[in-house]
């Protein structure tokens, strides 16, 4: 079996679910001959036609209210926002109708479509490129949100949003987009939505993440057990809801929580664990939560955005720091 | 220079305000029975929405929108769609939704204040109330391209308000309909007032119905009093949409002869003659005139159709006021498919809170 990227991971699930299911179509900017500007879509528009694979007109509202449309009437809309940067105008959509149909007409109604969208920094791209705009939609009753970090949660947690009956957004870290070639069997097997993954076992110090920081928190793991500290290391995956058991656990475990998020850092869902964590883990704390993100302004242009986003040592700093209690 | 490209706009108007046939009548129009029928219609709508503004006025209704001055141009479209058409409306389109099987009722739980008015009689498939201006018309459009793709003989049809037609995505709607070759109907029902702002305001175009014209669409104006107009319009751009011959955009012209909304006072900022003088053109006494004049309606059967309303509009307000709100874990249960854990505890926790209230 060969072994694909994390966007080739994307491409496989789309055109694993436009296969099985017809009424699952994929639309955005780009998308159709072209196969999107990151190649999320390559091949689809040659194999499943421009019926399904869909150029729309350069307007990402036009984009959000069609999926909208199409989903109240029964189609499962895939719709992609060329860069996260501009989904700012889809909010409309996703919030006052994606996200709260099924609700407002007691379930006559609902919108089962996925917002993709490339996101977050690190590939030097230009201006409204490269953000992290995860909180803006959990913070949103109604919508999931899920940001994969390998080729393979790529792959199922594409499928689960697919096949979820209810609104998904889905934010794919572009900076890890080629990072790793792993194998990922095309069976159609889904991975849950709604939980975090465990991607390491440890017993001293919780390192919880998502999206492409899983690479330096993984690597702040590593350079801790060179000294013999034992991080786990959670990969929260879908964002909103927040699997907070799962953190609880590692917690009461530990007793020790960093949290690391590109986004900017109030309001942000490090801030929304923190806050579970004070709420429900106040006595399996031996020392304070800390959080290591993005700072409080836009993303800078990218001769600065590697000083911008946590880096390992920025990460390892913030364990020695919560290492220290006893 | 050359010319590359040149439009007009056309306008319709059948019957005048003085209920005088001043063009060709269409073939349904030739038949009293279709004529009554569509007065019934319409007359029945402003009853409802008479009674409506009155329930607000004492306390047993929230903000409510009235239809007063809009019944033939909402009408028209209701009778024009098929039921497996999907309608798009914004929130004062009542006598379009009546025509489509939406009771009385369900427009009282709504502007009530209760989600069970969304989902209401009528066909499944029709978009309930949409408050966010002008987004319904994108959900219309992307409902047409469902049915283009999936090769269904069915069109959508939106309705935006004349301030509605500046939005982004008013012009977006119209922009992937031409785009796209869309079964779509774009309405919009110019009633000369945005709340407070005028027509005028809106924009520097002589005609919103123009604006269509920027998407590639058919456009044209009608008079949006009169339902004779009104009819023969809608039923031929929905026919060609439904043929594959592309979307149109159709601007009623008409006059909300109301306020905004119940919560709004138009005193504040139109003159009592303008009001005054769209009276005199408003869509039900030019229909009654000219179904005088063929014998077809007479000051009894006013009287009596008059009072058929008033009880069936009794009927709905008497079921709309008994029914009990709905319990607290009402507003969990339809979020999501499947409530997700933190859903389900917050619902639980509401549930104990109401437990303990009435403990």
């Amino acid at each position: 079996m060969a072994e694909i990227t994390l966007i080739e991971a994307v491409t496989q699930a789309l055109a694993y679910e436009l296969k099985h299911d017809p009424s699952v179509v994929v639309l955005g900017e780009d998308v159709g001959v072209n196969g999107g500007v990151f190649r999320a879509t390559a091949g689809l528009h040659a194999r499943f036609g421009s019926e399904r694979i869909i150029d729309t007109p350069l307007d990402e509202t036009s984009i959000a209210g069609l999926a909208v449309g199409m989903a109240f009437q029964g189609m499962k809309p895939v719709a992609e926002a060329q860069f996260d940067g501009f989904i700012y105008p889809m909010f409309d959509h996703i919030v006052c109708h994606a996200a709260r149909m099924r609700n407002r007409t007691r379930g006559r109604l609902h919108c089962p479509m996925v917002l993709r969208a490339p996101w977050g920094g690190g590939i030097r791209a230009p201006e409204h490129h490269s953000e992290a705009p995860e909180a803006l939609f959990a913070h949103i009753p109604g919508l999931r949100v899920v940001i994969p970090s390998s080729p393979a949660r790529a792959y199922g947690l594409l499928l689960a949003a697919i096949r979820d009956p209810d609104p998904v957004i889905f934010f794919e870290p572009k900076r890890i987009y080629r990072q790793y070639k792993e194998e990922v069997p095309d069976d159609g097997e889904a991975l849950p939505l709604d939980v975090c993954f465990v991607l390491r076992d440890g017993s001293d110090l919780t390192l919880v993440t998502w999206g492409a920081h899983v690479k330096e928190t993984l690597e702040a793991a590593d350079a801790l057990a060179q000294e013999g500290i034992a991080a786990e290391v959670i990969d929260v995956a879908t964002v909103k809801p927040l699997d907070f058991d799962t953190i609880h656990e590692s917690v009461k475990k530990t007793g020790r929580c960093v949290i690391v998020h590109e986004a900017a850092r109030s309001g942000g869902i490090g801030a929304e664990v923190a806050a579970q964590l004070a709420e429900k883990a106040m006595f399996d704390l031996v020392a304070p939560v800390e959080r290591v993100t993005g700072y409080d302004t836009p993303m800078p242009l990218f001769r600065l955005e590697m000083k911008y986003l946590p880096s390992v040592d920025r990460i390892l700093a913030a364990a020695k720091r919560t290492l220290a209690y006893r | 220079m050359d010319t590359v490209a040149s439009f007009t706009i056309g306008y319709r108007r059948i019957l005048d305000p003085d209920g005088r046939v001043v063009d060709a009548l269409p073939e349904f129009a030739k038949d009293p029975a279709v004529l009554v029928d569509l007065y019934q219609r319409m007359s029945f709508t402003r009853v409802f929405d008479t009674k409506a503004v009155a329930l607000q006025r004492t306390g047993k209704l929230g903000t409510y929108a009235s239809c007063l001055g809009h019944e033939a141009a909402h009408i028209a479209i209701g009778v024009a769609m098929k039921p497996e058409d999907v309608f798009c409306p914004m929130y004062r389109e009542y006598g379009a939704q009546f025509v489509r099987g939406v009771k009385p009722r369900h427009v009282l739980l709504y502007w009530g204040g209760d989600e069970r008015g969304n989902d209401f009689t009528g066909p499944k498939h029709d978009l309930p109330w949409c408050v966010p201006i002008a987004t319904q018309c994108l959900h219309a459009a992307g409902a047409a391209l469902a049915f283009k793709l999936r090769h269904e003989p069915r069109v959508a049809v939106s309705v935006v308000g004349d301030g509605g037609s500046s939005k982004t995505d008013f012009y977006a709607a119209i922009n992937s309909a031409g785009a796209f070759t869309l079964p779509y109907v774009g309405v919009i029902v110019n009633n000369q007032w945005a709340i407070s702002v005028p027509r005028s305001a809106q924009t520097g175009a002589e005609t919103l119905a123009q604006k269509g014209l920027a998407g590639g669409l058919q456009s044209l104006q009608v008079d949006g009093n009169d339902v004779i107009a009104m009819l023969a319009v809608m039923q031929e751009a929905i026919e060609r949409a439904r043929r594959g011959g592309g979307g149109s955009v159709i601007e009623a012209v008409t006059y909300r002869l109301s306020d905004h909304t119940t919560a709004d006072d138009a005193r504040r900022y139109r003159p009592d003659e303008e009001v005054k003088a769209a009276w005199e053109r408003e869509p039900l006494k030019r229909l009654r005139k000219y179904l005088e004049s063929l014998g077809a309606w007479d000051e009894a059967r006013e009287q009596a159709w008059k009072e058929q309303c008033g009880r069936e509009v009794d009927v709905e307000v008497n079921a709309y006021l008994e029914t009990k709100s709905q319990p607290i874990e009402a507003i969990f249960d339809f979020l999501y498919a499947e409530a997700p854990h933190d859903i389900a505890a917050q619902r639980a926790q509401a549930l104990a809170w109401e437990g303990r209230a009435h403990g």
